[in-house]
């Protein structure tokens, strides 16, 4: 089985956050492969261990993204595919999931494998619009995923359980951090990837041209203060009446 | 001159990175606190290769260079010192010299479970009236019937008695020199377990207290005369070059300690106010947090440039030396200093066992002591110079 899996290089989530000018997202510090990746290339992985087949890592952006892709190598995954072109910078989400279409199509992989968001952006978009240009179904939020011949099982995270949604592949699945815990690479797998492929595609080798973009961020505000909690004094005798006519008010009863 | 990091480089720095923050940082304060050896840890680091760093991949090693392991002890030692001094002391004092002057036979015997962190080995060269000055050595061995007799202790020695250890090399004096006053130094290489060779109970550390520290013993404890280390009588150099080679990985040790008391300062100076103001906003702070920084930062070039001098020359060349005890005397002074400023920024609280910055200065002092005291590092410099 062919799988594809998205990587996206983030500033480090352990670092400190800024925006651009432009309300775009500051890549000038440190950055790392996206977290919420690493799941799914997990998933990818366990799933080639299963069945067999190879696991191509696909991102999109600056030549240093190549970083994010190596790492995955080094985790096993087995060549990679960097899209980066200056004209791609500050893509917004359309214009990232038609790089990704057009870089994937080529592959015909059985199965894409997605984040359901990634850490920076946090938009949700891609996934959505990558399988909608791909022309494939998608299978979202999956917290576990099985692959029997054609047919693409996942279980998928809801509020309140989960839902049990098959498809067929090929497909797309976007997956959740409760999906695989995703393995340190070793040293070993370190100096594998040294040896291993990755691609470098222009806008030109994909065949699509920038065009407009499709959003732009206008303006940018901070997230209204959390109010104050209310500090109910205790002696012992309404503690427990408070805290259930809170909760009802609040409807969480 | 190019200062970037090669790609792979990065990778073992940010694989070392992740592993610290999400497996060593959360384990450190209890380990600190019931002065525990963390066999699990221990485990997933020899599972990752990070034993095997530096060594070539015949024996079992990652084939990486010297500074990927230099970016691998930083990390680490960012999250718990005690983690990776034993990290240190198992690759540069353990696995390297067997690995360098080794025999075939004793390489293919001990090597691959060395570089695979399932098994420790340790290094004893100080005694208790040897250290600094290290060429007086008493612990004897004398060929007897095929085999060496060991007699005499030794003392601090690192990795020696966790439930992994599987041996020491020692220093030994294996004959006396006619007029000269110190004998002829050889390193012999001791099984654990072995009769007359007994490990004693463990220190009670300032700190460091994740690493394993132990008092030798050796009484009429034999081993079979191939447990020679190298030449015979070439002791001394052997343990040059394994110290050069320590002196700089203690570096690297030491600026992942004081990296970590820069963080934990700098995210404490923001979080607490004074005066109505985030203390960050004083310059009496803000001045002590850019001087770390800056220390920070020079301690960790001085560290790359000697590890990769090191790399490249193939002896122990005066200006490896130099490098080496420059990098480790900067290093480890900034990794003291660096703890100091942390625990002031914090104020009361720095005092407390609750932060993490008194668990720094704690372990941040034997920096200046291990693989060399300041002080002779200030004396292999001043040698250098030609005093
Ligand atoms: C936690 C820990 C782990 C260790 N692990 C190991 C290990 O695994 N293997 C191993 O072999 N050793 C190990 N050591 C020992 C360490 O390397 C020695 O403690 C160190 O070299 C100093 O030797 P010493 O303690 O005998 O001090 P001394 O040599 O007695 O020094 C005492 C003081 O005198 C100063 N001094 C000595 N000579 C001079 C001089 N000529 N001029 C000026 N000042 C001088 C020193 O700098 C120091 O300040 C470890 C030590 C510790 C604390």
């Amino acid at each position: 089985m062919k799988i594809v899996v998205t990587v996206k290089q983030v500033p480090d989530p352990n670092g400190a956050q800024a925006l651009e000018p432009d309300n775009t997202i500051a890549r000038d510090r440190e950055v790392v492969l996206d977290p919420g990746d690493e799941y799914g290339i997990e998933e990818g992985l366990q799933l080639k261990e299963k069945h067999g087949g190879e696991v191509v890592l696909v991102s999109m952006g600056p030549e240093k993204a190549r970083d994010a892709i190596r790492k995955g190598l080094s985790m096993g995954a087995d060549r990679g595919i960097l899209i980066t072109d200056e004209q791609l910078a500050g893509a917004d989400a359309l214009l990232t999931a038609r790089a990704l279409a057009a870089a994937i199509k080529a592959e015909k992989p059985e199965l894409v494998i997605c984040a359901t968001e990634s850490y920076d952006g946090s938009t949700g978009m891609v996934p959505p619009m990558l399988a909608e240009l791909l022309g494939v179904p998608q299978l979202t939020f999956a917290k576990q995923v099985e692959v029997d011949g054609q047919q693409v099982t996942v279980h998928r995270q809801t509020e309140e359980g989960y839902q049990v949604v098959e498809g067929s592949a090929p497909c797309l699945v976007t997956v959740t951090a409760g999906i695989a815990e995703p393995r340190y690479a070793s040293l070993k797998g370190i100096m594998a990837a040294r040896s291993k492929e990755v691609k470098v595609l222009k806008l030109g080798d994909l065949g699509i041209d920038r065009g407009q973009p499709a959003e732009t961020v206008e303006s940018i505000a901070d997230a209204d203060a959390r109010e104050a909690g209310e500090i109910v004094e205790d002696d012992g005798s309404v503690g427990v009446d408070r805290i259930m006519a809170v909760l009802q008010s609040a409807k969480v009863l | 001159m190019d200062f970037e990091l090669s790609e792979e480089q990065r990778a073992v720095r940010e694989l070392c990175r992740d592993f610290a923050r999400e497996v060593v940082a959360p384990a450190a304060e209890e380990l600190d606190r019931e002065h525990r050896f963390p066999v699990e840890i221990v485990r997933q680091m020899g599972e990752m290769g990070l034993f095997g760093l530096p060594f070539a991949e015949q024996w079992g090693g990652a084939g990486a260079d010297f500074l990927s392991y230099c970016l691998a002890i930083e990390e680490i030692s960012r999250a718990d010192a005690g983690v990776g001094i034993t990290l240190e002391a198992a690759v540069s004092l353990g696995a390297a010299p067997i690995h360098d002057f080794g025999t075939q036979e004793q390489k293919e015997l001990l090597l691959p479970d060395l570089l695979a962190g399932r098994k420790l080995w340790a290094f004893g060269l100080t005694e208790p009236g040897a250290g600094s000055d290290a060429g007086a050595t008493r612990t004897r061995a004398e060929l007897n019937d095929g085999d060496w007799v060991i007699n005499g202790s030794k003392q601090f020695i690192t990795n020696s008695g966790t439930d992994i250890s599987a041996g020491v090399t020692i220093t030994a004096v294996t004959a006396r020199r006619a007029g000269a006053m110190r004998g002829e130094i050889s390193a012999v290489l001791v099984p654990a377990g072995t009769p007359g060779y007994s490990v004693q109970p463990a220190y009670r550390k300032l700190g460091w207290h994740s690493s394993d520290t132990h008092p030798l013993a050796f009484d009429d404890c034999r081993v079979p005369e191939a447990s020679l280390l190298g030449r015979r009588g070439g002791g001394y150099q052997q343990f040059l070059k394994t110290l050069t080679g320590g002196r700089i990985a203690i570096a690297a040790l030491s600026v992942g300690l004081a990296q970590a008391c820069l963080d934990a300062a700098l995210q404490y100076a923001k979080e607490r106010s004074a005066f109505g103001r985030p203390i960050s906003a004083f310059q009496a702070i803000q001045f002590k947090l850019a001087d770390m920084a800056m220390e920070v930062e020079l301690a960790r070039w001085a560290t790359y440039r000697a590890a990769v001098t090191y790399e490249k020359s193939q002896a122990t060349t005066g200006e490896v030396q130099r490098l080496a005890a420059m990098a480790k005397l900067y290093a480890s002074e900034t990794s003291k200093r660096a703890a100091d400023q942390a625990v002031q920024i914090h104020g009361g609280y720095g005092f407390i066992e609750d932060y993490p910055v008194a668990r720094y200065w704690r372990d941040a002092k034997v920096n200046e002591i291990g693989e060399g005291t300041s002080e002779v590092q200030r004396m292999l410099i001043a040698r250098e110079l030609g005093c």
